[in-house]
């Protein structure tokens, strides 16, 4: 379980983020969307134990963090510089293995087969740079999936890949996740991305930061990328999703955005800013 | 979802390679007129401290390259000379290599550290190394101690700053992408934080090698120890002009041999670097 508290983050005197609570149920695929430089990142980072809140209080299973918790893998924004291009994609893929034990060669068969599930067969022997940003990406994606986290944070882990490989990628994470049972956080800029793999749907707004809306994602499981995207309930969704996040993105809409959906659905909402 | 892997890098290797054999060819053109004028030059002249640049190879050849075939063609003379020599040099870099490597390290990971220690270091390291000679003659006895401690003293700046430098700029997202992961401790400094510094820290060395050849000529010149150096000082004494030059043509193609050794040894090793570079 984690449990965001009151979290405040500014950079000088830029506030970023406030007063933003939310809790996530272990096993829960969060998806979050909002307007670019609303704070998605930072407040990815504050979960993770990069950065250090200025106020308010992040909660892993009960222990409050600080410094990077055991178990949580990140996929950052910036995928390509989180590579070392000294090691080649396979080394990169296995070198956080060593802390989950095995030998060499199990750690590296792991990365292989990691590699393998992103559609990278074969690309282990090759560096970093011998790729495309799209592959990049996932090998980003590979190394975060073979260390088996139980808390997943994905910084728009598909911004870089094609349609095709995308819908793959999408059901590659409901799968892992599936099977796995980790909680994950989704940062996405496609909103039908966000309604199609989240159980949840969080809107972030901008000045201030902080949570404009959260819908509930009632989808049948698994999810289908024809006939999933095709369900009324997704449709409404979307729209749902699209109109809260025009929304946020203008500076004095966050009102009129958080009261209009509530005639067409009952979406879980909270209004977190004191305006 | 599988990509076809194309090798853009081998291909513009080759149209590299070809441009870099023509600037070499054309770098030796130029050698070869500028011998040329140099030989017509000092023939013309005749002037007992400028020997002609066939005489002076001859020379070097006699003293020290016309050795027999299971000594690899060196002469014994070769032998006396360049032993001390090399061995003080590489004594010296490599003792300062390690040392500044290790001391860079140290600085560059803690900021506190590095505030209080940069500046005595920045002293340090204006004080031309020579002017340590005549200090180290007073407490040292001559031969290798002295000239070790000379080259050391000399060549451990580049390496110290330059690694300082490149672990204080490895990047955020790389450390931030160890951390998350636990990389920690020795791995994080063999995986992360060297491989990340290495450019840099190859920079410094190489300033380093070209530093000891000449702080062991100097050493060796006031020294009165043996070596290339003493060679050619004692070649002056006695008026043998043309093996003095034989001397400093050696050192020069040592030199260029050093460079190009280094340059092969830096290339294989930061090959991720350079590629890396290319393709952004
Ligand atoms: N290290 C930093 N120093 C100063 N300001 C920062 C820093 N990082 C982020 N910011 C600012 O904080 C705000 C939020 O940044 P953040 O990266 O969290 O946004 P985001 O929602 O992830 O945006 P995007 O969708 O474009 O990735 C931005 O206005 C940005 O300029
Ligand atoms: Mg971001």
């Amino acid at each position: 379980m984690l449990e965001i508290t009151d979290l405040t983050h500014s950079y000088g005197d830029h506030t970023v983020l406030e007063k933003t609570s939310l809790t996530v149920p272990d096993g829960e695929l969060v998806s979050i969307v909002g307007p670019s430089g609303c704070g998605k990142s930072t407040l990815l980072r504050c979960v993770a134990g990069l950065i250090s809140p200025v106020g308010g209080r992040v909660v892993l299973d009960g222990t409050p963090i600080d410094g990077v918790p055991d178990g949580l893998a990140v996929v950052f924004q910036d995928y390509s510089r989180s590579l070392l291009p000294w090691l080649t994609v396979r080394d990169n893929v296995a070198l956080p293995l060593r802390r989950r034990g095995g030998s060499k060669a199990e750690r590296r068969a792991a990365a292989e087969e990691a590699l393998s599930s992103v559609g990278l067969h074969g690309a282990g022997r090759r560096y970093p740079w011998q790729l495309s940003g799209g592959m990049q990406q996932r090998v980003a994606i590979a190394r975060a999936l073979a260390y088996r986290p139980s808390l997943l944070l994905m910084d728009e882990p598909f911004g870089s890949v094609d349609a095709q490989t995308r819908e793959d990628l999408e059901d590659l994470v409901l799968k892992v996740h599936r099977d796995e049972g980790m909680t994950i956080l989704l940062v996405t800029h496609d909103i039908d991305e966000s309604v199609y793999v989240g159980d949840r749907v969080v809107v972030l707004g901008r000045d201030p930061g902080g949570i404009r809306a959260e819908l509930e994602v009632k989808l049948p499981s698994p999810r289908d990328q024809i006939s999933t995207r095709a369900d009324p309930d997704f449709v409404r969704l979307r729209t749902e999703v699209s109109r809260l996040v025009r929304g946020a993105g203008a500076l004095e809409v966050p009102s009129e955005a958080a009261a209009e959906p509530q005639k067409e659905s009952e979406p879980r909402e909270e209004d977190t800013e004191e305006t | 979802m599988t990509d076809v892997l194309v090798d853009a890098p081998a291909e513009r290797g080759i149209g590299h390679a070809v441009r870099r054999g023509l600037s070499g060819v054309a770098q030796l053109w130029l050698l070869a007129v500028i011998v040329a004028v140099w030989e017509v030059w000092t023939r013309t002249a005749g002037s007992p401290s400028f020997p002609p640049p066939s005489q002076i190879l001859k020379e070097l050849w006699d003293l020290y390259f016309s050795g027999p075939a299971d000594h690899f063609f060196l002469t014994e003379q070769a032998r006396t000379d360049f032993a001390p020599s090399l061995k003080n040099l590489f004594t010296g870099w490599a003792l300062a290599g390690v040392a500044g490597v290790v001391l860079g390290l140290a600085i560059g990971r803690f900021r506190v550290a590095g505030l209080i220690v940069l500046p005595p270091l920045h002293f340090l390291r204006s004080i031309p190394p020579p002017t340590l000679i005549p200090f180290l003659l007073a407490v040292l006895d001559i031969g290798t101690p002295l000239q070790v401690t000379t080259i050391v003293f000399g060549v451990v700046w580049p390496v110290l700053l330059n690694t300082i430098d490149g672990v204080r700029s490895v990047d955020r997202l790389q450390l931030e992408t160890a951390r998350v992961f636990g990389i920690t401790g020795a791995r994080r400094l063999f995986r992360v934080v060297l491989p990340s510094a290495a450019p840099k820290i190859f920079a410094g060395l190489r300033v380093s090698l070209g530093f000891a050849l000449i702080l062991m000529v100097i050493s060796e010149l006031v020294g009165f120890g043996q070596g290339i150096g003493a060679h050619i000082i004692d070649a002056q004494h006695s008026f043998e002009m043309t093996q003095m030059w034989a001397g400093i043509v050696l050192l020069g193609i040592l030199g260029c041999l050093f460079n190009l050794v280094f340059h092969l040894v830096e290339r294989w090793a930061l090959a991720w670097h350079g590629a890396a570079r290319r393709n952004r």
